[in-house]
């Protein structure tokens, strides 16, 4: 097959471009540019799109001998992934932009100029599997290797894009990847891994959201509605948040204090002990399958964070207009506006699970293998007693 | 066995200069010493000295080795700035066209970013072209405010020819001096250092079959100029720096090769090049030529030079799928990190951002051949159907 390898300049997509040419493939690296401004988001973020790291890309092409182009996306970028993210926390919601990427960058707008010049796939550095069936059709799994497995922020592709898409990597731990890079002789072999947000340049989002959203100060109340501190912006917290609140006073019991809750049209934010922050049912919008769409009530595996725990829950797809039909309307009344005409997914967790956040995403699972996902719109507590 | 349409990236080097540089690599001797191999290299560097001032109508003094055209333009034009505006404060404007190379362009931005001079720019027609008129608009009422003006010989991208002769004579009248980046000219047209009567001059070895990494700055005996680097003082103590004999040799025997046979030469890739561009414009496309073309035109416009603009198209989408087919070319225009950019040149000349995202650039050189053309004309068709579909995903 003809394929596009998508290059950042890291060690894991250095491997993969070369698994893909071992395995027979022809391959193109291609390196996605980030941001029109190359002297700005590229020379000084960590972790991808600096003009150090189109080089080592280039680099570790020219060493496979195989064509390397730089494809700008800025663009499509900008609009679709950073301007979202900003309009996210402007709403009140923690968007994970890397799921964001995936969805509209590297599985669609790369994707989909690569089939047009006459590619047949794109392959990426992710840890994560593709198994494919007796039909010919595809299911995205998890990672051998936990400590590395990404196939949470992959949870947004549907059919299409995975019948488009290899993860070389899947099968293989990190540090074994880390020894294959150096045997193949890539300088980027010992290339520390990126971390965080690689449009935010120094890894502070609040105040990174502060210059775009400008300050908005407000109250700090406890669970009592009794004001105990003050923020410079409720949209640059995120529930279950509990460094960085600055409250002049410890809670009386001294416990420790967290993000409660968030409200951005009033710009309250609300602390409270750690009991408060279990919810086990989650409403969530905007969902995307890997295969086929689960049916009445799905016993299913629901995660929350990008390397958060897996939960036992059940799982139903709610279409269009269909009322909750457990009849336990979230306590706040507001279970999410999803589009209209858009179908919405209940999850019922097992237990109990903290700091869950709208506009995070929850990936469902069934064993290894990756469901889909939906953005949480709300997060409730329904049944009393369950561990938290 | 690839088609290689880029020559005016890079052109292969001649058999003869290779040989030239290999037999002289052979050899001991810095330019500089006194003893019997210092004065064997310098025998050498200067015959290629007498050698390269002949073949372009200029005297052996008037030739500054460097290591090529961007150095050259630099030396040309801070050197100018710097001894003329220590001559009279006044001097520190320079007067340069908007379809320069960027090593002038960002040169000058960078004076001017420093505080150092402040530029007036000359806008072109159409075609590319810099009229004497638009050269006197911008030199203006003010012509002692000025140290230097520098217009290209031909351009880099869609290698329009420009006057050098009536622009000197513009310059000369108001007192100014003149350079020009004559790096795609020579080798490729008569250059006639006097003749055109300018002051500095910038070429380069590898664009005419000679060895990377070494060019010249013709320079008059009269040109005031200050050295950019400092040291040995070789040179004319313009340009420190042991010289590279085999490189200098290569050079020379490079440029008398190009020479003699330049008229033929022309003749040979002016009928490929026009045969290419034919066949483009024939294809369904709407393609068309960027700047001015005539059939059989060799002075107006650089023999070896094709530019096309296809709608609808990103270069770089066609630069890759011709690629893959075997044909190397270019969009001719400078990447900002790997990251096509619309043209400045094409912009200059009036085109829009969305036309110049569409260029194309096919450039010949001493080893093109029919199949060459036969090559990128099978090839084009495809790319182009690609390159729409890729181009109406964005």
């Amino acid at each position: 097959m003809r394929v596009v390898a998508a290059m950042s300049g890291g060690v894991d997509s250095a491997v993969a471009a070369a698994r893909m040419l071992d395995a027979g493939h022809e391959v193109v690296g291609v390196h996605l540019a980030l941001s029109q401004s190359a002297a700005t988001l590229r020379e000084s973020s960590r972790g991808c799109c600096t003009i150090e790291d189109a080089g080592d890309a280039r680099r570790v092409a020219d060493r496979l001998g195989i064509p390397f182009y730089v494809w700008d996306v800025a663009e499509r970028f900008r609009r679709d992934v950073v301007e979202d993210f900003v309009q996210e926390y402007a709403a009140g919601r923690t968007p994970n932009p890397c799921l964001r990427c995936n969805e509209k960058i590297k599985f669609a707008a790369l994707l989909d100029k690569a089939l047009a010049l006459g590619f047949d796939a794109v392959a990426t550095g992710h840890y994560a599997q593709i198994v494919e069936n007796a039909d010919g059709t595809r299911e995205l799994h998890r990672a051998v290797d936990p400590a590395k497995d990404q196939s949470y922020v992959l949870g947004v592709l549907d059919e299409d894009q995975l019948a488009r898409s290899f993860f070389p990597l899947g099968d293989t731990t990190k540090p074994e990847i880390r020894a294959e890079a150096q045997r193949r002789g890539f300088s980027v072999a010992a290339k520390p891994d990126s971390h965080d947000i690689c449009f935010i340049a120094d890894g502070d989002t609040r105040a990174w959201l502060t210059q775009r959203l400008g300050e908005r100060p407000g109250e700090i109340v406890d669970e009592s509605g009794q004001t105990v501190g003050s923020h410079s912006g409720a949209y640059g917290f995120t529930v279950g948040q509990r460094r960085g609140l600055h409250l002049p006073r410890p809670a009386a019991d001294g416990a420790p204090r967290y993000v409660v809750d968030v409200d951005v049209p009033r710009n309250v934010v609300t602390v409270g002990t750690a009991d408060l922050l279990g919810v086990d049912e989650i409403h969530g919008d905007h969902l995307r399958w890997c295969g086929p769409v689960p049916r009445g009530e799905a016993r299913l595996g629901a995660q929350i964070r990008a390397h958060g725990e897996e939960v036992p829950a059940v799982v139903r797809v709610l279409e269009a207009g269909q009322s909750d039909p457990t009849g336990a309307a979230d306590p706040t009344g507001a279970a999410g506006s999803p589009a209209a005409g858009e179908p919405t997914v209940q999850v019922r967790l097992e237990r109990r699970v903290r700091g869950v956040a709208p506009g995070q995403s929850v990936v469902l699972y069934d064993g290894t293998r990756v469901v889909g996902s939906a953005t949480i719109s709300s997060a409730s507590r329904q049944r009393i007693g369950s561990a938290s | 066995m690839n088609a290689y349409l880029d020559h005016a990236a890079t052109t292969p080097m001649l058999p003869a200069a290779i040989e030239a540089v290999a037999a002289q690599s052979a050899v001991v001797g810095n330019a500089s010493s006194l003893h019997t191999s210092g004065r064997a290299a310098r025998r050498v560097v200067e015959e290629s000295r007498e050698s390269i001032a002949a073949a372009l109508g200029a005297r052996p003094s008037e030739v500054i080795l460097t290591s090529g055209g961007t150095e050259s333009d630099n030396l040309a034009l801070q050197g100018t700035l710097a001894a003329r505006s220590a001559a009279d404060p006044r001097r520190r404007r320079l007067v340069v066209s908007t379809i320069e190379h960027h090593a002038v362009i960002d040169c000058v931005e960078h004076l001017v970013r420093s505080g150092r001079a402040e530029v007036s720019w000359v806008e072109v027609d159409r075609c590319g072209h810099v009229t004497p008129q638009a050269l006197t608009a911008a030199i203006g009422d003010d012509p002692e405010s000025v140290a230097l003006v520098s217009v290209m010989w031909a351009n880099n991208e869609v290698g329009t020819v420009q006057p050098v002769a009536e622009l000197a004579a513009v310059a000369h009248a108001h007192g100014i001096p003149i350079h020009t980046d004559a790096v795609q000219a020579v080798g490729h047209l008569p250059v006639d250092f006097a003749g055109a009567g300018v002051d500095l001059l910038t070429l380069t070895g590898h664009k005419l079959g000679g060895p990377l990494g070494v060019g010249a700055l013709l320079a008059t005996r009269a040109a005031e100029i200050s050295p950019l680097v400092f040291g040995g003082g070789q040179e004319r103590q313009l340009r420190s720096g042991t010289l590279d004999t085999p490189a200098v040799r290569g050079l020379a025997v490079a440029l008398e090769a190009a020479t003699a046979g330049l008229a033929e030469e022309q003749r040979r890739l002016v009928a490929l090049r026009d045969r290419l561009v034919r066949g483009a414009l024939d294809l369904d496309y709407g393609i068309t030529v960027s700047g001015c073309w005539q059939e059989g035109d060799a002075a107006g416009r650089l023999p070896g030079n094709a530019h096309l603009l296809v709608p609808d198209c990103e270069g770089d989408s066609l630069l890759y799928l011709l690629d893959a087919a075997g044909v190397e070319c270019s969009t001719g225009s400078a990447c900002q990190a790997g990251v096509p950019q619309p043209s400045h040149v094409l912009l200059a000349m009036g085109y829009s951002e969305a036309q110049a995202r569409g260029a194309l650039r096919l450039s010949l050189g001493h080893t093109s051949t029919d199949a060459d053309v036969d090559a990128f004309l099978a090839a084009l068709p495809g790319a182009v159907e690609r390159a729409r579909r890729a181009h109406g995903v964005r």
